[in-house]
């Protein structure tokens, strides 16, 4: 098992627009793009694990071949910059995802 | 048709600086165009709401002040996208009177300036809701009411290339748009020229954000862009920088929903069966571009409306019997300083803590929860008025210091502060209340266009 922050090439969060936040996770080897899409190890239950979240916050998880990347955009629940939010540019909401293992 | 068109873009948004080695360099490459994105609404709903820009003046104006003479020298135009950076009339204007400055101490009085304006008039949106043509763009955001376009300051859309093309048929030196689709500039200038307007847009979307499509990456460098009848090529004009194909290939991802379904003013780009290939040592060649047009011409409209005052103190906290009952003791500050103002009403105001060291960042989503040696503690007190906050910021303050806690040994003191005074006075707190389309008959009509 490896720790999905040891295989990634990139792992960030960002705002996609003030009322979301998506996660990006880039590979720089094709097998290992495959290794971690093969083994459904970013799936909608796994993020909800991880993010405390319930199903129906995920807008969408989408793998992208071409850049070896996956994309995970959920609900925010408070938008950008407003009263009590925490994360104006969301862009330190990837931790979590980090430690994803991978078989 | 030019065989090839170049966009020189010189940094991610106007105002975050770009070497001048870099610029030259570019310039040198004879570019046919100087595109620059100032706009985002990254930093929260504040700039649009408060009408201020997102970098300073001075930072700004000495961005400014080289693309204007750079494209001046070279006799090409420089187009501004969503000036001021959230595009307003107010934030339009602003760079306007540094473009007035430049243009007065640089001689350049004979260059053509023509503005492409992206406000929405209330009453407009007003009648587009009642026709249904505005929706929410998103599940989370709430549906629109006309008491919440009231008290929105004021709404800017997002431009297409419609507009900043017929300002640049007019002859335009410098061109600043309001609100603008940020690859929409970019793509505009290719389109003008006769070039695809998939490539054009698909190539917008990698030069908006400057450099940071390269290895390493970063917003405050300078980009050439090339299209051609059947792709296009990007690279960095620092020859300390490349474009690998998964370097822009990953670029597609970024601040967007979808890795690959991009929507803007009334298309769809698809990237779906984009091929990224190497060309010679620091360039990209992108084919596969593909766009069609959304189902009617859509907008997205964008404004700000002031939603509270905030007063907010930081601290730090090192004691480990405070630590290990920290949410505890605010709840109990918090509970004790309602009752010391019983006599108002508890919905005027509201009192928040922020426990860094601990889930400070993430709040109820984090899912460790290690106890820390120490911890910065951030509270705030956010209110219908800024005297409301502040008085309320202060008990609790107070309240806090001298919180006698069950099994304190520390009776002088629970918090380390790092100021004097402890209290900072914040200001407006906005928040986004207009994010929402609206569908529009004609893509130029809410973006007119000016001469000066």
């Amino acid at each position: 098992m490896d720790r999905l922050v040891d295989l990634a090439k990139v792992l960030r969060s960002k705002n996609s627009g003030p009322f979301e936040i998506t996660l990006d996770v880039l590979f720089d080897d094709e097998a290992t793009y495959r290794r971690v899409k093969d083994r459904h190890v970013i799936t909608e239950q796994s993020i909800c694990k991880a993010y405390k979240l319930k199903r129906e916050d995920i807008e969408c998880i989408v793998f992208f071949d071409m850049a070896l990347g996956v994309k995970i955009t959920f609900d925010r629940k408070i938008s950008s910059g407003t009263c009590f939010d925490r994360d104006v540019y969301g862009a330190q909401q990837h931790a979590p995802l980090m430690e994803l293992l991978v078989p | 048709m030019k065989r090839s068109f170049r966009i020189l873009s010189p940094c991610g948004i106007l105002g975050y600086g770009f070497p001048n080695a870099s610029f030259q360099h570019g310039l040198e490459m004879k570019p046919d165009a100087i595109v620059v994105d100032a706009g985002s609404t990254d930093a929260g709903p504040h700039k649009l709401g408060a009408g201020v820009a997102i970098v300073s003046k001075l930072a700004c104006k000495k961005d400014l002040r080289r693309l204007i003479v750079g494209g001046a020298k070279l006799g090409i135009p420089v187009v501004i996208g969503s000036a001021g950076g959230s595009g307003g009339r107010v934030h339009v204007l602003w760079t306007l009177s540094l473009i007035d400055e430049i243009v007065s101490e640089e001689h350049l009085e004979r260059l053509k300036e023509v503005i492409v304006w992206g406000d929405i008039p209330k009453d407009a949106i007003k009648k587009a809701m009642q026709r249904g043509d505005v929706q929410p763009l998103g599940r989370n955001v709430p549906p629109l009411t006309e008491q919440m376009v009231d008290e929105t300051t004021a709404v800017v859309a997002q431009m297409g290339i419609e507009p900043i093309v017929k300002a640049l048929q007019s002859g335009a030196d410098i061109v600043v748009c309001g609100r603008a689709y940020d690859p929409a500039p970019f793509a505009a200038v290719g389109v003008e020229h006769g070039f695809d307007l998939a490539l054009s847009y698909h190539m917008g979307k990698v030069l908006e954000c400057g450099a940071l499509c390269c290895n390493p990456g970063t917003t405050k460098d300078c980009m050439m862009g090339e299209l051609f009848e059947d792709c296009f090529e990007v690279y960095p004009t620092d020859p300390n920088r490349i474009c690998t194909p998964l370097s822009v290939a990953a670029h597609t991802f970024y601040e967007k929903e979808h890795p690959y379904l991009l929507r803007g003013p009334g298309v769809v780009q698809d990237l779906s069966a984009c091929s990224f290939e190497s060309v010679g040592k620091n360039r990209v060649r992108v084919t596969g571009s593909s766009i069609r047009p959304s189902d009617g011409y859509w907008i997205k409209m964008e404004g700000a409306r002031l939603k509270a005052y905030r007063t907010f103190v930081i601290a730090g906290v090192r004691d480990p019997i405070l630590i290990s009952k920290i949410e505890e003791v605010e709840q109990a500050v918090k509970g004790s300083v309602c009752r010391q103002y019983c006599e108002i009403d508890p919905s005027l105001y509201r009192i928040a803590f922020y426990n860094y060291g601990k889930n400070g960042v993430m709040g109820d989503l984090e899912p460790l929860g290690d106890t820390p040696h120490e911890l910065g503690v951030l509270f705030e007190v956010v209110a219908k008025s800024q005297d409301l906050a502040s008085a309320i910021c202060a008990s609790v303050r107070s309240t806090f210091m001298h919180y006698g806690y069950e099994g304190r040994k520390a009776t002088a003191g629970n918090l380390a502060f790092p100021f004097a005074p402890s209290d900072v006075e914040f200001g407006k707190v906005f928040e986004f209340s207009v994010y929402h389309l609206m569908k529009v008959s004609d893509p130029c009509e809410f973006f007119p266009m000016e001469v000066r």
